[in-house]
């Protein structure tokens, strides 16, 4: 199994910014009153950010990594990495990062490409950054993660629509004495399809039958360039692999649950991140959640809760629990240490 | 274990949106109204949380009562 840990990268600074257009679930009347209620209830899931017309993830993570620079004071030629982890990049090609680059006025010997990952993205790319970081010997780095998935959903998709928000967000790395970060980092291919937009890419391009709704059950009709989700699939495999995952690297690092502040979930649904918690016998108080605000957000789940529900409560020395889980199928768990972190506010735009 | 009837109070409350709807052992998950795979996964994270016991969405789809869950829950402990 992959656990494996990184010394004397620090994370200094997280920031995340939201669209300011709100939709509740509670206006969601595709399904009945009765539905609605149950919905909420179990997944915890009452309002969503979507984005706006023309508002892209790019958009977002740009504003947070603006936001996050000036609160941090950096100098912008001193950033040698940047990364930008999402599943809804601006172009097929070229790689959001590099146009990133030049947005952000990063100097042109910076190290700048893309992942693909969603849910577990976030913890994916902090193991790549401080990887990098350490092979490099750069000093600073930026981590720009985001999704937004509301534009790949079907309003008569029950299974999805109401589940999904928009969000971006960007945290900034450097080498600092003194730090220890673990990581385990899993993938499961034979659930490829459990989480997956089947059509517009070179397996299945956009053909004449792309458009067309099918009715899939009640209430779940979609067409093949909306996100399909296979919802006891992916409830499963997390039940199964999550909660396995964080004990053995909490093993690994030789910490226990009081070791831990604060255990920052992939925001999945209530139902599902509250089992794994009791699973995990982790008290209510360390596990916090935005679901009710955002939904699930995709890759940017992990730094908007700690923006949105964690900001005025890591003071001093903190250490975390990060747990990212879904499409892939891929999943990752990382503990890492905050000392004096930046997070400016939420950015409503 | 519990016996059927604690297991059968305890999903009671586990499933509390379900109104007008009397749980016995012969109750058939299918056959009540509004019943959706919401109510699947409350139910296997139910399992889950009270009983240490993990049941997939495949094996569930193979159970028709509450006895056969209760059945399923008493095979595996």
């Amino acid at each position: 199994m992959a656990i494996f840990s990184i010394e004397n990268i620090a994370i200094n600074g997280i920031a995340a910014a939201v669209p300011s257009k709100v939709e509740s679930n509670w206006d969601y009347d595709y399904i009945s009153e009765k539905e609605r209620k149950l919905l909420i209830k179990t997944t915890g899931i009452v309002e969503r950010r979507i984005a706006k017309k023309g508002q892209t993830t790019l958009d977002l993570c740009l504003l947070s990594a603006n936001k996050l620079i000036n609160e941090l004071n950096w100098k912008r030629d001193e950033i040698g990495i940047l990364i930008f982890v999402s599943q809804s990049a601006d172009y097929h090609l070229p790689a959001s990062s590099i146009v990133l680059q030049d947005k952000l006025n990063l100097a042109k010997n910076v190290i700048a490409f893309d992942i693909n990952l969603g849910c577990s993205g976030y913890v994916y790319g902090l193991s790549v950054v401080m990887s990098l970081l350490k092979a490099t010997g750069n000093k600073k780095a930026l981590l720009l993660v985001g999704d937004i998935s509301t534009n790949g959903l079907n309003y008569k998709d029950k299974s999805t629509y109401p589940l999904f928000g928009d969000g971006g967000s960007a945290t900034a790395l450097s080498i600092n004495e003194n730090n220890k970060t673990y990581f385990q980092l899993q993938s499961d291919g034979s659930g490829y399809d459990a989480i997956i937009i089947p059509d517009g890419g070179l397996r299945n391009p956009i053909s004449d039958t792309t458009f067309i709704e099918n009715e899939l059950d009640s209430g779940i009709i979609r067409h093949s360039k909306n996100l399909h989700l296979n919802g006891l699939e992916v409830f499963n495999f997390t039940m199964r692999e999550v909660a396995p995952q964080i004990k053995s690297i909490l093993e690994h690092a030789g910490y226990e649950e009081e070791n831990i502040d604060f255990l920052v979930f992939h925001q999945a649904n209530k139902l599902l991140n509250e089992t794994i918690r009791r699973k995990l016998k982790f008290p209510k108080e360390k596990v916090p959640y935005s679901l009710g605000k955002y939904g699930n957000t995709s890759s940017c789940s992990i730094p908007l809760t700690i923006v949105s529900e964690l900001k005025d409560k890591l003071i001093n020395n903190k250490k975390l629990i990060l747990s990212g889980f879904g499409v892939g199928l891929s999943w990752g768990t990382a503990i890492v240490d905050f000392k004096d972190i930046v997070i400016p506010d939420l950015i409503i735009e | 274990m519990d016996t059927i009837d604690i297991f059968i109070r305890k999903l009671r409350e586990e499933l509390d949106d379900i109104e007008d709807q009397e749980f016995n052992p012969e109750t058939s998950f299918r056959d009540i109204e509004d019943w959706s795979s919401m109510h699947v996964l409350i139910l296997i994270a139910f399992i889950d949380t009270e009983y240490d016991i993990e049941v997939n969405a495949e094996e569930f789809s193979n159970l028709s009562t509450i006895n056969d869950v209760y059945e399923l829950i008493n095979s595996k402990q």
